[in-house]
This record gives C-alpha cells, structure tokens and sequence, in this order.
C-alpha cells in the first residue's frame, strides 16, 4: 500500500508542476490577425517603479489608448489592427527584466517590444532584443557610449543623450553668463553617489575647467541622504555664484527646501532629476522661477502643449519635462515607422534609422541611431520648463539669470 | 557499494546528461528558466550546506553573489574568463574568512541582522570606490557567453555544490556540525574546534555563492551596485531552502524548483498582484511547513505506515 502512496503522490507531484508549467507557457497561437501585439517588462515595483512610473508607463498607456482610440495602428495597406499589449513587472531585478524580455520573445512572440525603465535594465535587455531581431528605442538611458552601443547592436537607438552632452551646454550656459558679468566663474557642485550623479559629475569636471570655470567646492552624497544644511553652507562659503547638484527627486526636492530656509541665494540653481517633475512647480510656485536642470520644452510647440494636456487627461497626472514627451515621441517614430513599412522588424529598424517622423517634438530624425535634437538645458520661466540649450536651436528660450532671491510664500 | 547505490548514483548521472543536454530540446526561454534554476538550485544548496546544520540563518547570499558580479565586472576585460572565476572564488573566500573570523561567534538573531548588514555594507563600499577612485558607477560585461555556456557553468557548479554537500553530510565534519547545531557546550566538549569548523563551512558556501554570482553577470552586460547587490536574492533563497527543508541533501532543490517555477508563473500571470501573493505565501511556508517539504512529506508517510 506504501508503494501505491509513494507513487500517487509522485504523481500528483508531476502533475502540479505540468499544470504549472502549461499555465506559464501560454503559446501565442498562430491564428488570423486580430490585432498586434505590443510588449514590454517595466519595473512596477522596487527602486525603479518612482522614474518608470512618471516617464515610462504613463506614456505607454496613454499611447496604447490614443492608438486604439483611432482604429489601431495603421499598416502600409491602410487596414487597421488594435493593440493587444503584454505587460510585466520586472520587480526593479535585472534578472527579472531579462527572463520578461525572453518570455515576451519566445512565447508570447509579441510583434514588438516597447524598453525598460533606466540605463542599466536597457543595457541589461540589448542583446536580447538584437538576438531575437527586435528595435530598441531606449529612451530612459543616459549614456555616453551609444556610438559604441549602436555598433554593437544595430536596431538600437538611444534618444536621451549622454552626461557630457548636458555637462557641456551646461558649461556653456554658465560661461556666457560669466562674459556677461552676471556671475562670477567660481562652481559649487555637489552629486548623489549613484549611476546618474556619478555619470554627471565625471562629465562636468572636464567640461567645466575645459570653459575656464573653476570649481570651488565639489563633494558627493550618499543615496538617502535627507539633512543637506552642511552642504548648503559650506557651497555658500566658497563663494561661488553657481550652485550645481546632480541630485535624485528626494533630494532635489530637499535641496530647494532647505535652499530656502536656509536662505541661500546662489544666482544660478542648477538641480537634476524631479527639478522637471510637474509637481515641482505646484510646490514652489513662483519661487521655482529661474531654477534650471536638463531637459526642457519648447513652449511654442502647439503638438507638445496639446500632449501635455492629453497626457494629465488620460493618466490623471503630467508628464515630466524630460523624458516623457520623449517617450511618446519615440513610440510615435514606431507607429509611423509600422504604417509605412509593415510588421517586419527588419524593415521597421532600418525606417527608424533613416526616416524622418513627425512627432510631439516637431520634425524628428535619428542621427547614427541616436536622438540629436534634445533640450541639454532648461529652465523655469513662467510656470513652463522651457528649454534654453542649446541656443541656437529653433524654438529655444533666452536664459534669464541671475536667479530671483527667494520669496516668501 | 550495494546495488541500490549504484542504480542511484545511475540515475543521478543519467539526470544530470539528460539536463546537460537540455538546450537542444529547450527554446531560448526554457533555457532562461533553466538559468534561474540551476542559479536558485546552487545559492540554496550552498546556503543550507552552512546554515541547515548550524542553524545560523544567514542573509549574506546577495554580499557574496554580488562580490562575485562586481569581480567579473571589473576583471573581464584584463583577464582571461576562467581567471576571472578563480580570482571571484579567491575575493569570495578572503572575504569569508575575514567576516567569518569575526562574526560566527555571534549567535541567533544577531548573526541574522549583521549578514543583513553586511550585503549593505558591501555595496555602500563598493559604491564608494567607484565614486572616489574610478569616477564610474556602472560598468560593462561584453563576454561572449550565450544562455548556453552560463547554463552548463551553472548546471556543474551545482552538480558539484550537491556531491560536496552529500560528502559532507556523511564525513566527520558534517558530523561534528550536527552536534554544534544541537548543542555547542556539548560539542566543545567532545573536543571540536567548533571556530574551525564553522568557519570553513560558511567560507566554502560563501565561494559557492560567490561563483553563481559571477557566472551570472555576463546576462546583464551592465552591473551597478543596485543591480547584484538586490536584498531579494538573500531572502528567496533562504525561502526556498526552508521550504524544502534546509537540513537535507535535496531538500533546497525540492525547494527551489517548484518555488522558482511558481515565481515565474505567478510574474508572468499576475504581474501586478505578485509582491501580495508572494508575502502570503512566505507565511505559509513558515507556518504549514516550518521545517519543509521533505520533513513534512516523511511524517505523513510514517504516520501512514503506523495506521
């Protein structure tokens, strides 16, 4: 009778694990067309879920509702298919994002795959989607390497730019000031000891003595960090006009706070991550004013105005100044690029590569597979981020500087 | 050697060829699963290689496996790969011996809160290397490994981590932990070097550890502290070895395959509801089968066998 047992429970065992494992293995069944299948592993949850929940999935789920709203997406022969999306929550785990871009390959063979959240889960997924053929239009990656990174894997594109990128327009931005005799040519300069402030620093260091400015202070922060008075009063020693702080949403959010208690009155505030956060402004109101960080908008843009609005409509909340409309753009480039030239990837990556879209940032086009036309610079002026580097760019704001001391709210 | 052994240690092999073999039969994605497991297979037979007998629950997994990315992170471009393992297992073992020395005297929950400590300890120290001496945080893996070659890497390195555990199970090592494990005044006075052999187990795990972190990192291609130094890995493993039960040979493998099988069904069918579903089933695990699956199957089968 034990044997019996042994064996019936082996075989429910087995049993479980098979069910268990067909109930994992959905296979997409080769029917007729109905609709295209769009998917993409995005952290929902950990670390990455506050910038992949402002940037990234907004944006995708206002894109897949704009797109279906309007019949699905187009192909060359002007039939219609809704999108069918396949979502996963990779857990902030790079593992995760890894096995999630596998699964969504080889057994939800989805037609296309929409990126990850941050540099690192992009470069984590590039070789996947080489491997099984797919465009990677990686948007929330800054990286200086992307030439390198299109060579290595030809359907890739990288539409953020890197470090030295707007350590550069930031320095140049900064020394036209110093010309003008608004500021003198002394930088103080602290950085989060992560990924982003690292990457920034390490760029601005050499782009800031290449423009003759001299760095007075420059000191890095650990991650959590949440009393930054120290730092604030020994930048105000130094005696440097410019107060520059590659810093996350947390503390860019402190800075300005204790910024203003603290009553420091640099006349350039220069702050990163969260400085273009729609919510920054409803918390600072008109002290915001003059506050610069990277990215930007060009406020004439009728398009961009008209997807900022459709974007707090649809997702209840607005979109960043940075990488939202960068995203969508960059999902309006994979919509046109599919009306022209169809479902076949190959075809899709090389039209990416080459052609020229229409989107909420204007007439864009990939130069080497990389997005040129970015605001490096931008600033607060009258409740708008506006983009004010690289000057000479059509649609570009005049800097206002010095900054306004602060007032009291 | 009886003939049952033979036919087991047959069978064994034969399992192991036929797993060999698997990524001819497998897709892409199998293979990718077949990675996590094989993974999960070895980070909780190394676990419980120190932790099941001495019972000193250990969180450190993700300090050694992330010691062991970060080497192949730093060292893959200067070295040959196979000296890129040696020198991971070699940092691995010099860290274990250091923190070993100084920790394995610590005993209960405040072992448990320092190997926690330590995985953080670890990355705020590797972050500020690379802040302050090489300006870089992330940094690049371009080897030319395919899914492939980091399954076999993975699948050996657990072949050999069960055989070590087997053998240890049954040489006067694993004797004398057992006896630590029950009752250290006892055990120092049979005469065992109870420092010794504490240490020497939690270095060997350690190194285990410290390889599957280092075979794995070619799969990412960008590594940063945040990335292979991730809390979860400790807690998943030390999950899946208590849900198989951590004082036997298979028990971590019964453990973490279906364990590993579940996660992937559950992330790849509830993606939205997984972290809920998932701490549920931590309580349960702790509460149905507080010493595993292995433990609680043989009661049953005793108690069939008494009626």
């Amino acid at each position: 009778m034990t044997l019996f047992k042994r064996r019936h429970v082996l075989q429910t065992l087995g049993l479980g694990l098979a069910t268990l494992a067909a109930c994992g293995l959905t296979v997409a069944s080769a029917e007729d067309r109905k609709s295209v299948r769009i998917g993409y592993a995005v952290s929902k949850t950990g670390p990455n879920a506050g910038g992949a929940g402002i940037t990234t999935i907004p944006n995708y789920v206002l894109w897949v509702k704009d797109v279906n709203d309007a019949g699905g997406l187009e192909l060359p022969d002007g039939s219609k298919l809704p999108i069918e999306v396949v979502e996963y929550d990779d857990r902030s785990s790079a593992e995760e994002v890894v096995r999630a871009v596998e699964r969504l390959a080889t057994q939800d063979k989805v037609d296309f795959m929409l990126v990850p959240w941050g540099t690192g889960f992009n470069l984590a997924v590039a070789p996947l989607f080489d491997r099984f053929g797919y465009p990677q239009l990686a948007v929330s990656a800054v990286t200086d390497k992307a030439p390198e990174f299109v060579k290595r894997w030809k359907k890739s594109f990288w539409l953020l730019g890197g470090g030295h990128d707007y350590a550069r327009a930031l320095a140049a931005v900064l020394v036209e000031a110093n010309k003008a005799g608004t500021i003198n040519n002394k930088v103080a300069m602290i950085s989060i000891a992560d990924g982003f402030g690292i990457d920034l620093v390490t760029a601005a260091r050499p782009a800031f003595k290449e423009a003759g400015l001299e760095v007075a202070y420059d000191k890095t922060y650990p991650i959590g960090t949440s009393d930054f008075t120290p730092l604030i009063n020994e930048a105000k020693a130094s005696g440097a006009d410019t107060f520059v702080a590659f810093s996350y949403p947390p503390d860019t959010f402190a800075l300005t706070q204790q910024s203003q208690v603290t009553a420091f009155n640099p006349k350039v505030l220069y702050l990163g991550v969260g400085t273009g956060f729609p919510v920054y402004f409803k918390n600072n109101g008109e002290n915001a004013t003059g506050i610069m960080s990277l990215g930007g908008i060009d406020p004439n843009n009728q398009e961009n105005a008209a997807y900022r609005k459709r974007h707090e409509e649809v997702t209840g909340q607005g979109p960043d100044y940075w990488g939202s409309v960068i995203t969508y753009a960059s999902l309006q480039m994979l919509q046109e690029a599919i009306k022209r030239k169809g479902l076949d990837r190959e075809a899709v990556s090389e039209e990416l590569s080459t052609g020229t879209f229409n989107t909420v940032l204007g007439e864009t086009k990939l130069e080497d597979n990389q997005l040129r036309q970015l605001w490096w610079t931008g600033q607060w002026q009258n409740g708008q981020f506006v983009g004010v580097a690289p000057a000479n760019r059509p649609g570009a704001s005049k800097v206002v500087l010095p900054r306004q001391p602060w007032k009291a709210q | 050697m009886n003939a049952k052994a033979i036919a087991a240690w047959g069978i064994a092999a034969a399992v192991l060829v036929a797993l060999a073999f698997a990524p001819s039969y497998l897709g892409p994605y199998g293979i990718g699963l077949m990675i996590g497991i094989a993974g999960y297979v070895t980070l909780a037979t190394a676990w419980a290689l120190f932790s099941g007998p001495t019972r000193y629950v250990s969180l450190a997994t993700v300090a050694f496996f992330g010691i062991g990315a970060y080497t192949v992170a730093v060292l893959s471009e200067s070295l040959p790969y196979p000296l890129v393992l040696l020198a991971a297992a070699a940092i691995g073992l010099v860290v274990a011996l250091v923190v070993g020395l100084s920790t394995l005297r610590l005993a209960g929950v405040y072992f448990v809160i320092f190997t926690f400590g330590l995985a953080e300890l670890i990355r705020q120290l590797v972050t500020w290397y690379e802040v302050n001496v090489t300006g870089t945080l992330g940094r690049y893996i371009f080897l030319d490994l395919g899914p492939e070659d980091i399954y076999w890497q993975l699948l050996a390195l657990a072949a050999v981590t069960l055989l070590l555990a087997w053998w240890i199970g049954r040489s006067r090592i694993g004797l004398a932990l057992k006896v630590i494990g029950d009752d250290e005044v006892v055990a120092a006075h049979c005469g065992i070097d109870i420092a010794r052999v504490k240490l020497a187990l939690f270095a060997l795990s350690a190194v285990i550890i410290t390889l599957v972190g280092a075979i794995q990192a070619p799969r990412w291609t960008y590594v940063e502290p945040a990335i292979v130094f991730n809390p979860t890995i400790s807690f998943l493993t030390l999950i899946m070895a208590l849900l198989g039960g951590a004082n036997r040979l298979w028990g971590p493998l019964l453990g973490a395959v279906p364990l590993f099988l579940l996660f992937e069904w559950l992330s790849a069918n509830f993606p939205n509801h997984y972290s809920i579903i998932l701490g549920l089933l931590f309580i349960a695990i702790v509460f149905v089968l507080p010493k595993g699956v292995l433990a609680f199957t043989e009661k049953l089968w005793k108690r069939g066998r008494a009626r």
